[in-house]
């Protein structure tokens, strides 16, 4: 089981997808087949933090086959304490998303759901691909049911949204591209843990690796987004079907910096690290002010979204190896939040065919309950302690504090007093005051479909405030702190001079088995 | 384990099941069902505290004691938090309170909120709020405390806001919420502060950290106290952050008499005694400390003067007696602060719970000017009001009388600061004297200037509490400053000023001859006033100033609110957002494409055709890039990696 189960997470969404699309589009049958789907592969991803090792560094329930012989392509994945509970947050966040479309996807089911559970697939990849040219599929294949559906189920521009999207997301993965070759070209190898090792030993020029590492960087920091690259944000996510915006941004990105950039080349990103801390606390505040005056929800969540994200962006450059941990466990944490808060928005605009905040006002006495979910999701955005939020926070920014600078951590702090009042005047304009001409308008609480959805989330963003060790625990397991050294002594020392190695690829990946 | 067991863990978590259960299910409960859980989960914690305060007097206990092997919240690398209680002195006595006072108010409630139909929510929020207090006072880490700190802050934020109707009532409930979060930034950044000096935020860690270096003071100890002060300064209302207080009064009275009188805005008080032992290396910082609360009390007092709402004048009331408490902080007499905590927390609850009955028998009204007379009609309400005004001005025996005595004269007693501070005191004892009987007789003496109301005693469930508090704020300082400072002496040290000076014989008639002064003036004015509110024709300019509460929420609006919002939208927005990276991103897309004629088909929005480019692009690197080990042919030089 252990051996197949990645590759089960893999192929069920998949087989879910085809099965929708020959399935007839008649009733909710598209609908249920994806939620069956996407249970089955949730508690599939239940498996591995069950029978995860924590005694144990590495990889784990990994699998490395030959795929195609030249170039040397090779079907390998596996799990570490980084990736692991990403996975069940995908597994999660799956059947969530199904619910939460229930009642807003009503045409064209069939291709909704196939390319739904398509993403699911696009998305596990990501997570557990370690041969690099196989995980640089699944993140394109991630893209493209993404720009396909926001075209498609576009509220008012989504053509424009998905064309924004497009060219923001493909356009820097061109260069991805490129670089990952490049990298074949010069060391043989897509296998990640290879070429963390060769890269390490200097078995690529250094001056090379610098565009290489920035190649990476690029794809990944426009995915996030970090500030000033995150113009498809806001457009995404106030076009896109709610079950997709909400996976659209922040895991993909973050993982990936964490693992292939920080990962991969850990002096080049150690030597770019200021410009990232000083855009990812520009991004917290700057996400923080533009939340503070949008009128439109959606923009609003984008921004609020975005300084949530550069947070995150922060505890990653960092190069702590307690911000590294606090930043993967934000980085569950942050997207339960940010998916309650979609399936709860996308709940009010279904009933009130608005997303304008102004036109609210006065509901929590019509909707209790949708309030009551909104307001707890808000306040674990907000860092209230004991909700899940507040770990990862603090950990991110006590790390910053000791481990990188007291002045920018300050700065970076100053977001928890901005997030404190867009997220509450946010509450207070639309559920708060006398009521609007819209709240006359009768809409009943959430429906049972929406409450399954929620209540999972609800519970989860308690339990991992009050026992974020259950989690922490595997996470702590990740690569930290021989990274670190390496980063640092390479940055100090500058790149070890093997001049002959790149000439030894061969001796060195003798070494290597 | 050794002793008996102390449950400290159930005193919090019994309210957080009464929250749960009235949170979840309240809305479908009768109100018996409601008030009893809610009212069984604060009487059994205040059981276990008296139980457990008897176990410590009787000996079987020895404080500190702190629990071991209680449940780690955050584990990661040297970073250990636990949820370890500590009992000792200083939180046996905030338990007795918070707990006491708590059931007390719980009590009132159930006759006060009779009639609302949020009834079930509003007892969920109590209860949380119990909760999160009694969270805040065991913790001994400071971690811990700060969940309790936050906490507090969301339940006061629910608890204001609770008729959420009002637009008044949403505003100063999100008003609290933002300002105590400014102050929380600077408990963040002094806990990120402790954790980057000491390594743990547990206090005795630290504590034993500090007492093995005698000589360390000042310097980051300086900027950690003065951090911890910005968070005390938020949450206890005190200059510059104390805004919040007054609009905190929309919620209903109990949550006043609760949360913004008796017990969580001391909590900033509560926690600069919990951490003297690094305030008490920076002179400095408790210079400030002495210094922010003298001015506060002093400012808030003098805005009490005028207010018209009877809350409000509570509630700058309580600001200006916060502030003597951090006066006493500030000249280390923490156990004398202490001490006036917890007669204000019985007199302030009185005296807002005995508002609470004077407005329920007008039928909501607040506003002085359309009371009085009320002696006749609300005969107990009066006598208990009575009492608590007198304890309030520091009339001799009763309870106000001790504590502020003891603060005073720690004041006068530490130096020439001191003596200035002293005078500030005394001052705003006259002051104080002076609102509190215009208060009196606005509202219960003169002639009823409210026709329409049929003014009613409260029924027995109200008015047993505000017996019982005023039989506190009677005797509530009888121990005596010094014994009681002895008590406290293990959690906070002694202050050989403390004992008594050679002064202490003058000064005590002084601060109650101030009291006198002040009710004097009051009687001049008040007693059989021409106009409801006498000052009004002497000093219009001074007066306007004092009413509008020196402008401070305006210049905050002008100065921060306003330009930040400014800013936000049209430079942030507009210029930097949509102007300058908007038209950047379109203009590097139009780089992009490789010229115009494919620029077209970009923008024409076909997503096939951008696939079909990616696709063609794709293939051509790959070509160049693989050419070599697909096709055998030399290696050409890849141009994007240099060389």
């Amino acid at each position: 089981m252990n051996g197949s189960i990645l590759t089960l997470i893999l192929l069920v969404p998949l087989a879910g997808a085809v099965l929708v699309s020959l399935l007839p589009d008649r009733g909710k049958l598209p609908a249920w087949l994806a939620l069956l789907t996407t249970l089955v592969t949730f508690g599939l991803t239940l498996h591995l933090p069950a029978h995860f090792d924590v005694n144990q560094s590495g990889f784990q329930f990994a699998v490395n086959k030959q795929w195609i012989e030249s170039p040397a392509i090779y079907y390998h994945v596996g799990v570490d304490g980084l990736s692991l509970w990403l996975v069940v947050l995908v597994g999660l966040l799956g059947p969530v998303g199904v619910l939460a479309s229930w009642n807003a996807i009503n045409r064209r089911q069939k291709v909704f759901y196939s390319l739904f559970l398509v993403q699911q697939t696009a998305m596990y990849g990501v997570f557990v691909s370690l041969d690099l040219m196989l995980y640089y599929g699944f993140w394109e294949l991630s893209l493209v049911p993404m720009a396909i559906l926001i075209a498609m189920y576009g509220r008012k521009e989504g053509q424009k949204a998905a064309t924004k999207f497009f060219l923001f997301t493909f356009i820097p993965s061109a260069p991805l591209l490129v670089a990952i070759l490049w990298l074949y070209a010069r060391t043989g190898t897509f296998n990640f843990s290879e070429l963390r090792v060769l890269i390490a030993a200097g078995a690529v020029p250094a001056g090379a690796l610098f565009w290489v590492a920035l190649a990476f960087l690029l794809a990944f920091a426009v995915k996030v987004p970090v500030f000033p690259l995150h113009g498809w944000l806001a457009d995404t996510f106030g076009e896109a079907p709610v079950a997709m915006a909400m996976v659209v941004a922040g895991k993909l990105g973050l993982y990936s910096m964490l693992r292939f950039h920080v990962g991969l080349f850990p002096a080049q990103s150690h030597a770019i690290a200021p410009l990232l801390i000083a855009l990812a606390v520009i991004g917290v505040l700057y996400g923080a002010c533009l939340a503070l005056v949008q009128r439109d929800f959606w923009r609003f969540l984008a921004f609020a979204a975005l300084g949530h994200l550069s947070l995150i962006t922060l505890g990653i450059y960092g190069f702590t190896v307690t911000g590294w941990n606090g930043a993967t466990y934000q980085i569950l944490n942050n997207e339960l939040i940010d998916a309650a808060l979609f399936v709860l928005l996308g709940a009010l605009e279904i009933r009130y065919g608005t997303s304008q905040i102004p036109a609210y006002g006065g509901l929590a006495g019509r909707v209790p309950r949708l309030a009551t979910i909104f307001v707890f999701a808000a306040l674990a955005m907000i860092g209230l302690p004991l909700l899940n939020g507040f770990v990862g926070e603090f950990l991110i920014l006590s790390s910053t504090f000791s481990g990188v600078s007291h002045g920018w951590a300050v700065v970076a702090t100053l977001g928890v007093i901005l997030s404190a009042a867009y997220m509450l005047w946010m509450v207070q304009r639309v559920f708060y005051g006398p009521e609007s001409a819209l709240a006359a308008s009768a809409a009943a609480d959430l429906r049972a479909v929406e409450q399954f959805a929620l209540w999972p989330l609800a519970v989860l963003m308690l339990v991992m405030g009050v026992a974020p060790n259950l989690w922490l625990r595997a996470i702590a397991t990740a690569p930290g702190p021989t990274l670190i050294q390496r980063a640092q002594s390479i940055g100090s020392l500058g790149q070890p001079d093997v001049p002959s190695a790149a000439n030894n690829r061969a001796e060195l990946r003798e070494v290597l088995r | 384990m050794n002793g008996p067991l102390l449950f400290l863990p159930l005193i919090p978590l019994l309210p957080f099941v009464g929250f749960l259960l009235n949170g979840l299910l309240g809305h479908r409960l009768p109100k018996a069902v409601i008030s009893a859980i809610a009212l069984i989960a604060p009487l059994i914690s205040f059981l276990i505290v008296l139980r457990d305060a008897f176990l410590v007097w009787s000996g079987s206990v020895t404080m500190p004691f702190v629990e071991q092997g209680a449940p780690a919240w955050i584990s990661l690398g040297a970073l250990r938090v636990d949820f370890g209680s500590v009992l000792d002195p200083l939180s046996l006595v905030m338990l007795l309170i918070v707990t006491g006072v708590g059931l007390i108010i719980h009590v009132y409630s159930v006759g006060y909120m009779h009639d609302d139909e949020g009834y079930w929510r509003y007892f969920a929020y109590l209860n949380l709020f119990l909760f999160f207090m009694t969270v805040l006072v065991q913790a001994g880490n400071a971690l811990v405390m700060f969940v309790g700190w936050e906490g507090v802050g969301l339940a006061s934020y629910l608890l204001v806001g609770f008729w959420f109707h009002k637009t008044s009532a949403a505003d100063a409930g999100k008003k609290a919420f933002i300002v105590n979060r400014i102050g929380d930034f600077g408990f963040l950044i002094g806990l990120f502060l402790l954790l980057a000096n000491f390594g743990t935020l547990t206090f005795n860690e630290i504590a034993a950290k500090l007492a093995a270096n005698p000589a360390w003071t000042g310097g980051v100890l300086t900027a950690i106290s003065l951090c911890l002060l910005i968070g005390a300064t938020g949450k206890s209302a005190q200059l510059p952050l104390y805004v919040w207080l007054a609009d905190a009064m929309e919620g209903p009275t109990p949550v006043s008499a609760l949360i913004h009188a008796a017990t969580m805005v001391t909590a900033g008080i509560y926690m600069i005694a919990r951490t003297h032992f690094i305030f008490d290396r920076s002179p400095f910082a408790l210079s400030v400390v002495a210094i922010v609360g003298a001015a506060t009390a002093i400012f808030a007092a003098t805005i009490g003067l005028v207010q018209t709402d009877i809350k409000r004048v509570l509630a700058y009331s309580t600001v200006s007696q916060l502030g003597y408490m951090f006066l006493g902080c500030g000249v280390a007499a923490y156990s004398a602060a202490i001490f006036h905590l917890m007669t204000h927390a019985f007199f302030k609850a009185l005296l807002f719970l005995g508002a609470g009955s004077v407005i329920h028998a007008l039928g909501g009204e607040q506003d002085m000017r359309k009371m009085g007379d009320l002696r006749r009609k609300t005969p107990i309400t009066f006598c208990t009001m009575t009492t608590g005004v007198f304890a309030i001005a520091g009339f001799p025996g009763l309870s106000a009388f001790f504590s502020k005595d003891a603060i005073l004269a720690a004041a006068f007693n530490s130096g020439g600061l001191g003596k200035i501070l002293w005078f500030v005191g005394i001052v705003t004892a006259v002051l104080t004297a002076f609102y509190m009987f215009r208060l009196w007789y606005l509202t219960f003496w003169g002639e009823s200037r409210n026709h329409e109301a049929h003014p009613h005693e409260s029924p027995w469930v109200m008015l047993g509490p505000l017996v019982i508090l005023a039989i506190l704020s009677v005797g509530g300082g009888w121990t005596g400053a010094a014994r009681f400072g002895a008590f406290l002496a293990p959690s906070v040290g002694i202050k050989p000023e403390e004992a008594p000076g050679n002064f202490e014989y003058l000064l005590t008639p002084l601060a109650v001859l101030a009291g006198a002064i002040g009710w004097f003036i009051a009687h001049r004015m008040y007693h059989r006033p021409k106009t409801a509110d006498g000052l009004v024709p002497g000093t219009p300019a001074g007066y306007k100033l004092l009413a509008h509460k020196y402008y401070v929420d305006e210049i905050y609006g002008f100065t921060i609110v306003k330009p930040l919002l400014a800013i936000s939208k049209y430079v942030l927005e507009w210029v930097v957002d949509v102007a300058i990276l908007g038209g950047l991103a379109w203009f590097l897309a139009g780089i992009a494409s490789f010229g115009g004629a494919i620029l077209q088909r970009w923008q024409s929005g076909n997503l096939r055709s951008y696939a079909a480019w990616l696709a063609l692009g794709a293939a051509v690197l790959l070509y160049f890039v693989l050419g070599p080990q697909i096709f055998g042919t030399a290696v050409p030089h890849i141009g994007i990696a240099g060389h």
